[in-house]
């Protein structure tokens, strides 16, 4: 029995440091070509001569129609206008910790690019971490005022005014009075949306029914990835005799227009202008969308830094400034523009504060 | 206990051991294996295979990777004693995900409404951790018991019911804070004094590895007592062998099948805790989940054997910690996840192999020994 014990003792440690030793092999083998983190991305070809651009994006990277597609469609007009040297983009795994957050931000930061944007407040501490490690390099985030720094940016979004926006829009023309708001994923962050576009219908009926569903609940951030559910939450509001759903869910909003193109009602869209991006057989149903511009923050952004003037601090891209905004593509709302330019004037100047909870 | 008569998944779950220079083969096997399916998927997308791992092993071996790769396998370790306390006994608690996490919120939210002197305070969180970790579980042993639910199929709906209650308790009505100006929501941070001071023990960084790293030693010491050197231990191995044979001999197995529960939904209860007392000092959003199925895997890997999880929780660390830099040198960093998968069935297959070898080879042997009119060797006493 002993004896047993000790072989398979023997065994497993030997298994795993033969597994580790065989990684490290590979190294040995091949010292030419490893190179540390520095010596790699310094040493990759430079193209152009303005800056390198380090960009982090949270969990779904480029690619998510949605929040980070604005983010990179900002690099890449940046890309295309101020002619980067170079640009990298960084993308989060599942529920990895903060220090694999921070390792990210220093890589970029040690990898010689500035400036350095990370996308979603899930960056804030590694953030301010990082930017105090490197003074040098200027750093940006979006969707988050907490981590402060002299040569940190906060880009952040008056998401409740443009949802205020769309929630007029939406009650202007139900005709049952009854509308409906989907949230992705109930976290604070989607709670400005649901409060703006609640405050926007009621602004126009104050006896509007408003039904409120979110697909998930977190840490289960599946909400913003899943049409299914999408679909299943949509069909039951206009099931319920909702005639007009909101979508604040990312990838799921997909569902919504499914739904609402079953239920020959209206879908309202989210982030970008969705009756330009959705899939092309439910951009009928889009009738308008509450865009966030974060293509434009990154890119003013990244303008300023080229020129040596980024701001530290924050930047509300509200709709005074037109960081949010509603979209008239397919002219849905032509008939309702003056009343819902009305409100926009009320909410610029001041005479309508929008909740955000 | 002879081999022959061991199955699937007694070799799976480590309760039969090789013997001898096979003991060796199996390992040798399952290197080789698994570098072959890698280099043939780096291959495939692209990229060369030596220069992949060279980045990876160069960037590995940095003194701050290494913290980093510490810290991780810290997590990673006692998640995978969590599981394999339950793999010793033929319980799957594929449960320590929804247990961990939901323990970890009701430890960040005590730990962040009292003050007390910093021993104690550290205590208590651990011993709140422990307590609701072990709550939690003990819901899948007692329905096994009194009702004959599957424990795997309780334990994942109590992942999906501990996500809604931890969303549910994570709001600014009952254990949350607001985060100022951030989209965050967390617990109160826990005071200075219930918190656990990294140790810069790596030199050439100030990257400092987490002090907790001693509770996941004493985790992996207390579980090789536990089960080898206790009387409870072996009635846990037994009932895992035969469940038959152990109430033979006196076993009270359904008594076993809720304390084994509950001592591993305590040890997921300390999953969190290194992170939560070193690093974030409250439950946030962005409190890292799914450490509960890493566990199974690395469980796996190790084959339930606590030196065994400890090599497979940093060979784990040590493929997560390198994906960052697999991006920057434009390599996808889903190549982590496939080596880590490749790992994983490369153990199992060749354990699995090297263990018919090794039947068949006895049972030739045998064979040959009863046909030649010699008595066969009487087993030793190790077999």
């Amino acid at each position: 029995m002993l004896q047993n014990r000790f072989g398979r003792l023997a065994a497993t440690a030997l298994a795993g440091g033969m597994l580790m030793g065989a990684a490290a092999c590979g190294g040995g083998e091949e010292p030419t070509t490893s190179a540390s983190p520095t010596g790699g991305a310094t040493s990759a070809a430079t193209s152009g001569s303005g800056a390198k651009v380090g960009l982090a994006y949270d969990i779904g990277g480029r690619g998510d129609q949605s929040f980070n597609d604005a983010a990179a469609a900002g690099l890449d007009k940046a890309k295309a206008e101020l002619g980067l040297a170079e640009t990298k983009e960084l993308e989060a795994g599942s529920g990895e910790t903060e220090a694999a957050k921070e390792e990210r931000l220093r890589l970029l930061a040690q990898g010689g690019f500035n400036p350095i944007i990370a996308v979603g407040f899930a960056y804030s501490g590694p953030l301010k971490k990082v930017a105090t490690e490197f003074p040098d390099v200027k750093f940006a985030i979006v969707d988050d005022e907490a981590a402060t720094g002299p040569n940190i940016s906060n880009l952040v979004f008056a998401e409740h005014e443009g949802s205020f926006l769309v929630g007029a829009a939406a009650a202007l023309k139900s005709t049952k009075n009854h509308v409906g708001f989907v949230g992705g994923v109930e976290v604070p962050l989607i709670k400005k949306f649901e409060a703006g576009f609640v405050a926007g219908a009621k602004a126009v009926k104050s006896d509007i029914k408003v039904d409120v569903k979110y697909l998930t609940q977190p840490p289960d951030f599946a909400g913003f990835a899943d049409p299914a559910k999408g679909k299943t939450a949509a069909e039951g509001m206009f099931d319920a005799g909702a005639d007009v759903v909101y979508h604040a869910a990312g990838g799921s909003g997909g569902g919504v227009f499914e739904a609402a193109k079953a239920a020959k009602g209206w879908a309202i869209g989210v982030d970008s202008d969705q009756a330009k991006t959705a899939a092309a057989d439910v951009q009928s149903v889009v009738m308008t969308s509450m865009i966030k511009k974060v293509d434009v923050a990154v890119f003013d952004f990244l303008k300023s830094a080229a020129a040596g003037s980024a701001k530290a601090g924050t930047t509300v891209y509200d709709l005074k400034a037109g960081g949010v905004d509603y979209s008239t593509t397919g002219g849905q709302v032509d008939d309702i523009k003056a009343k819902l330019d009305e409100y926009k004037q009320k909410v610029v100047s001041g005479e309508i504060t929008v909740p955000k909870e | 206990m002879k081999s022959a008569e061991s199955s699937f998944a007694d070799r799976l779950l480590g309760r039969v051991r090789l013997t001898g220079l096979l003991s060796l083969a199996a390992p040798l096997l399952a290197i080789v294996f698994a570098g072959l399916i890698t280099s043939v998927v780096l291959l495939v997308s692209g990229d060369p295979p030596l220069e992949t791992l060279g980045v990876m092993a160069d960037y590995g071996t940095q003194p701050r990777s290494i913290v980093l790769m510490l810290n991780y396998a810290t997590t990673y370790y006692l998640s995978a004693v969590a599981v394999a306390i339950g793999f010793r006994m033929n319980l799957f608690n594929i449960g320590v995900d929804g247990q961990y996490r939901l323990a970890a919120l009701v430890a960040a939210a005590v730990g962040g409404a009292v003050t007390l002197p910093a021993p104690l305070h550290i205590a208590l969180i651990l011993l709140v951790a422990m307590l609701v970790g072990a709550g939690w579980a003990s819901i899948a042993g007692l329905l096994k018991v009194k009702r004959g639910v599957s424990e795997v199929i309780s334990t994942i709906m109590l992942n999906a019911i501990a996500t809604a209650l931890g969303a549910w308790l994570l709001n600014k009505e009952r254990l949350a804070v607001e985060v100022a100006g951030s989209n965050n929501i967390g617990t109160k941070p826990i005071p200075e004094s219930g918190r656990v001071a990294g140790m810069a023990i790596i030199p050439g960084t100030e990257a400092k590895v987490f002090g907790l790293i001693i509770l996941a030693v004493v985790v992996g010491v207390g579980y090789h007592v536990l089960l080898s050197r206790t009387r409870f231990g072996f009635d846990l191995r037994a009932t895992g062998r035969s469940e038959s044979a152990a109430v033979a001999s006196g076993v009270n197995v359904k008594k076993m099948v809720v304390t084994a529960m509950i001592l591993s939904g305590a040890a997921a209860g300390l999953i969190g805790m290194p992170q939560l007392l070193g690093s974030s000092y409250s439950y946030s959003l962005d409190f890292p989940t799914g450490l509960g199925f890493t566990g199974i895997a690395i469980a796996l890997l190790g084959r339930n054997h606590p030196v065994g999880i400890a090599f497979g929780a940093l060979l784990w660390a040590f493929l997560d910690t390198s994906s960052s830099i697999l991006q920057l040198h434009e390599i996808s960093p889903e190549i982590v996840a496939i080596m880590q998968g490749t790992i994983v069935l490369s153990v199992i297959i060749a354990y699995e192999l090297v263990h018919r070898y090794q039947i068949t080879a006895e049972q030739r042997r045998v064979s040959k020994e009863l046909a030649g009119g010699t008595p066969p060797r009487v087993e030793g006493a190790s077999a």
